[in-house]
């Protein structure tokens, strides 16, 4: 961190002088690539509901995990939310009912157990409002490190299994036709990104989380005419907006995580008016 | 052109053996008792009404549907070998919103190499070669989801093809597409089962190609209810039962 700090102070700028915001600035680096990667491929699968949906059962599993005296709530979050993964994966696939319905009962389910478990015996539920709204200025130094590793982890996984993802994605027929497991591929991209939301949502919370999940790859697909454009504008829109949501936030005295949702929203309008560029 | 042997020179041998398959869904009978035989360089046809099976059928020989019976891909007593099978889906499913060109779908099919950091310039020479086949060398940076039906179709076609299967499998070639495009596919098609000696089994709601490029029609609804030469099977009662005609010829 102290690297990272004396490179902040090379910079002759006044909300660089407080260590929150280094923090802060260094977080959104790493989250744009990380959530810039994954949103390209949950927009593609048609998975923005869902990664929604598994925002809340990660609250619901902190709740759960503070009511049975976890002392780290955040890792029976990481549990409940791959078990809420696996049972939706099993419960799509035995199903004929279509994704958005079965992905309602489960978000529904989950954010009534978990407004169950908080409040249970009269307890508060405001202590549970920064997993919701989320502050990044707040985020500290063992939160940052965790973020680096969950983006090492995804780019790893992104190398190794971005084509099998993307076909299984388009295409889930011809995917299946050209060897490829594709519910085992499904599951697997299910669970990742329920580790990866869950992981986040305790330094980020929920708002931040779902605006990076979606809207970087929303845009980036207005005008990318192919899979290299698409990655590198989802991550360069996810960067851009984070750096110019926190410099906002600052100047403005506004929450950082609603700063950069509406820079993203701005971003989603001005490419869906340049979409007829992409032919 | 660059066309490729499947490598089976086998003559009349059988390239794909069906017997006895039967197919339940949900305590459904979907298929029942198909035995078939496909021979190499063999161009067969499945044709019936709609939810007769033809899908199930073909997902049943992709390994993508549980069955009983026996799938084989060799002659009866022979071992039968895992084959390549190139299969060709029906069009439609692509999402006209995809970033996906033409090039990236055959990374992602194709190589190792995450698409995402784009192609190699050998990579982007192969796909350019097998799209060639196809006549579709110019398609290579367009969007597979603003493709017309005809050239998606070509596209797939190329797919299925590299590397050359042991069969190759197409579900509706011919849906969406214009009567010249359906003219030049089925000229391509049978240039290379020819050339290849390769078989090809394809689902398809249109006859009027079949007397001339089909070597076999089957008519599936929920069993075969007959097969042979497409004379043999338009003509047929049992065609004109299953689709509803009284009298006359197809």
């Amino acid at each position: 961190m102290s690297l990272w700090y004396f490179i902040c102070e090379l910079f002759p700028l006044e909300m660089l002088r407080w260590d929150f915001m280094k923090n802060a600035l260094l977080a959104i680096l790493l989250m744009a690539p990380l959530f810039g990667l994954l949103s390209t491929m949950i927009v593609t699968g048609r998975m923005s509901f869902f990664s929604d949906a598994l925002g809340h059962s990660a609250f619901t599993g902190i709740a759960i995990g503070a009511i049975c005296g976890i002392a780290a709530p955040i890792w029976a979050a990481v549990i409940f939310s791959v078990v809420f993964a696996l049972l939706f994966s099993y419960v799509r696939g035995r199903s004929d009912q279509a994704a958005d319905t079965l992905i309602g009962v489960f978000s529904s389910t989950a954010v009534a157990l978990g407004i169950f478990a908080a409040t249970m015996g009269g307890g508060s539920f405001t202590k549970y409002n920064k997993y919701l709204i989320g502050d990044i200025l707040s985020i500290t130094p063992g939160e940052i490190g965790l973020l680096a590793l969950t983006l090492l982890a995804v780019i790893v996984f992104w190398v190794l299994c971005a084509n099998r993802l993307t076909l299984t994605a388009i295409h889930p027929q011809l995917a299946a036709s050209r060897g490829i497991p594709v519910k085992t591929s499904q599951t697997l991209f299910t669970v990742a990104i329920a580790v990866v939301v869950t992981l986040s949502i305790s330094s980020v919370g929920l708002l931040i989380l779902n605006s990076l999940l979606v809207l970087p790859a929303a845009s980036a697909r207005n005008v990318a005419r192919n899979l290299k454009q698409y990655h590198l504008l989802s991550v360069l829109f996810a960067l851009a907006a984070g750096i110019a949501g926190l410099t906002l936030s600052y100047y403005l005295g506004a929450s950082a995580g609603a700063a950069i949702s509406l820079i993203l929203a701005i971003l989603f309008t001005a490419t869906f008016s340049m979409r007829k560029i992409r032919g | 052109m660059k066309l490729f042997s499947h490598g089976g020179g086998c003559g009349d041998s059988c390239c794909l053996r069906v017997q006895n398959l039967s197919v339940c869904i949900g305590g459904d009978n979907i298929l029942k008792d198909v035995n078939l035989h496909v021979h190499c360089g063999e161009m067969v046809a499945l044709i019936g009404p709609n939810g007769a099976g033809k899908s199930t059928f073909l997902k049943a020989i992709l390994g993508q549907r549980e069955y009983d019976g026996i799938i084989a891909f060799s002659a009866p007593g022979e071992r039968s070998r895992k084959p390549r099978i190139g299969y060709v889906p029906q069009s439609p499913a692509f999402d006209p919103s995809d970033p996906i060109s033409v090039a990236d779908l055959f990374a992602c099919c194709q190589s190792r190499r995450p698409a995402f950091l784009g192609l190699s310039k050998a990579a982007r020479k192969d796909i350019l070669e097998t799209l060639d086949m196809v006549h579709g060398a110019d398609l290579i940076d367009k969007r597979v989801g603003t493709l017309s039906g005809g050239e998606l179709q070509r596209v797939l076609l190329a797919l299925a093809l590299e590397p050359m299967p042991n069969i190759l499998i197409l579900d509706e070639p011919l849906s969406g597409v214009d009567v010249e495009g359906m003219q030049s596919l089925m000229d391509m098609l049978d240039e290379i089962r020819k050339t290849c000696d390769l078989s090809i089994l394809m689902t398809t709601h249109d006859f009027s190609m079949l007397p001339r490029y089909a070597d076999q029609v089957v008519l599936i609804d929920h069993g075969i209810k007959i097969k042979g030469s497409p004379e043999t099977v338009l003509n047929s009662e049992e065609f004109r039962t299953a689709f509803h005609m009284k009298g006359g010829k197809a």
